[in-house]
């Protein structure tokens, strides 16, 4: 059984959501799916200051195994990504929720996030997947 | 753990690129007792095998001398591919594919029609391959004296038989170390002294990565019943002379050698991106090949591949990369030997 920590929200598509206040929030994948997808060998970021829409494809996560698309649960402009993936992409495996984050977004309405899954409905979701 | 042809087997047993690298950088090893061993043996022994195999047991001389060869159908598709090692010539043994085991004992035992000769299943053993740089010494930690005095100063590609295992100095992962066949019921015991001397349990993920690294086929994605040695990068299994022995398949080498085929090459992108089976390919001329095998290679730390293309007068082609065409080089299809680059 995966980590699904208390304190964010997901989507179905085990993107995970953090708020870092000000409208901010941060957005990774989870540990259930990089479990799925292996060892992870390049990630690929959305540029800063794209704008982007809530299910947009907007990087990429591609392992050993496969090429999995990541998509924005949020509405509004990306405002940093992790650089440092470009060299460790392992971080994704190795600490998913912490230094293996992928990009930021500064959100068009912060109450979007409202709609998404809690920890419970998250792990209800991969349950049903399996 | 995925069911590969019916053998519960491990991807990783943690991590997949760990494994990869503690096997070019140290010594790991893989249980693949899923191997078919199938020994021949008869009067005829060698005949048979002269006429089963593309390649020619008649090179072997030495006494567990092993030879890698085809096993073709009368079109020239490979049935299988396989090692035979060499004890005399009323006696050899062969490591076959799991994937095809039953098909080919099928095929095996349908070619002993006229030949005096006995093929026999061997499946009362076990096989684990400890492979890497440190293979041969961490094993010898584990292996009795008899068994250390028997290994001593052989050479790559020999097989003997010591006390209770049988060990070959083979591998699928373009490193130094063993194939060590072992009774079932002592393989667990062998196992566990191996771990104890420091070598570490890697998966089918590693082993997949390791031998695409090295250039060599898998059976089923690479080459398979419809594609000829000569597409495969096989075409050096082939023993043409003497031209007067008849083997499975030869009749069929002969009209598309002359004809000319499609070729198996190595394709090296150093982009972000990761070289996957199944992307198309297209010539600088603009005709159609595939990926047969593709992977990011931990050693290189870039995409790597092998396709099937139509000849080409270019050291590039282009590979459809999530509906973009990437231009990528054209190489031999080896990449790494001994831990080092070999492009």
């Amino acid at each position: 059984m995966s980590t699904i920590p208390n304190d964010l929200r997901y989507a179905a598509s085990h993107e995970w959501v953090r708020p870092e206040g000000d409208g901010v929030f941060t957005i990774g994948i989870t540990e259930h799916a990089q479990d799925l997808l292996g060892d992870m060998v390049f990630v690929d970021l959305p540029d800063v200051g794209d704008q982007v829409n809530a299910g947009d494809d907007v990087a990429v996560a591609e392992s050993v195994k496969a090429a999995s698309d990541v998509y924005t649960p949020i509405t509004g402009e990306v405002l940093a990504v992790n650089e440092e993936l470009e060299d460790s992409p392992e971080l994704v495996n190795s600490d998913p929720y912490g230094d293996g984050w992928l990009f930021k977004i500064k959100a068009d309405d912060v109450a979007e996030v409202d709609e998404l899954l809690d920890a419970e409905g998250y792990a209800a979701s991969i349950e049903d997947d399996e | 753990m995925v069911d590969f042809h019916g053998w519960d087997m491990p991807l990783h047993y943690g991590s997949q690129i760990e494994e990869h690298h503690i096997v070019r950088q140290a010594a790991g090893m893989f249980d693949v007792s899923h191997m078919t061993i199938v020994d021949v043996t008869g009067n005829q022994a060698k005949d048979y095998l002269r006429y089963l195999l593309a390649n020619d047991v008649d090179k072997l001389k030495d006494k567990g001398k092993a030879l890698y060869s085809g096993m073709l159908n009368d079109d020239g598709g490979v049935v299988d591919d396989l090692i035979v090692y060499y004890f005399d010539a009323t006696n050899y043994r062969m490591v076959v594919n799991s994937a095809t085991r039953e098909k080919d004992m099928n095929w095996l035992l349908k070619q002993t029609e006229g030949f005096e000769v006995t093929v026999t299943e061997r499946p009362e053993f076990a096989m684990i391959a400890v492979q890497g740089p440190e293979a041969k010494a961490k094993a010898a930690e584990v292996f009795s004296n008899a068994q250390n005095e028997a290994v001593a100063g052989m050479k790559p590609f020999f097989g003997v038989q010591a006390e209770d295992l049988f060990i070959a100095t083979t591998g699928y992962t373009g490193e130094a170390g063993y194939e060590i066949m072992v009774p079932v019921e002592k393989a667990p015991d062998l196992w566990q002294q191996l771990l104890d001397a420091g070598v570490k349990p890697s998966g089918l993920g590693a082993r997949d990565t390791l031998r695409l690294e090295a250039g060599m086929n898998l059976y089923g994605q690479d080459m398979d019943e419809t594609i000829s040695p000569l597409e495969a990068n096989m075409g050096w299994t082939i023993t043409w002379e003497p031209a007067d022995r008849n083997f499975v398949g030869r009749a069929a080498l002969e009209a598309q050698r002359e004809q000319g085929t499609k070729k198996l090459v190595g394709l090296v992108m150093t982009e972000k991106g990761v070289l996957r089976a199944g992307l198309n390919v297209k010539t600088a001329e603009g005709e159609a090949g595939i990926i047969t095998s593709g992977t990011f290679s931990p050693t290189l730390g870039h995409a790597i591949a092998m396709a099937r293309i139509p000849a080409t007068n270019s050291s590039t082609v282009e590979v459809e990369m999530r509906k973009k065409w990437v231009k990528v080089e054209v190489v031999k299809p080896s990449f790494v030997r001994n831990g080092k680059s070999v492009l």
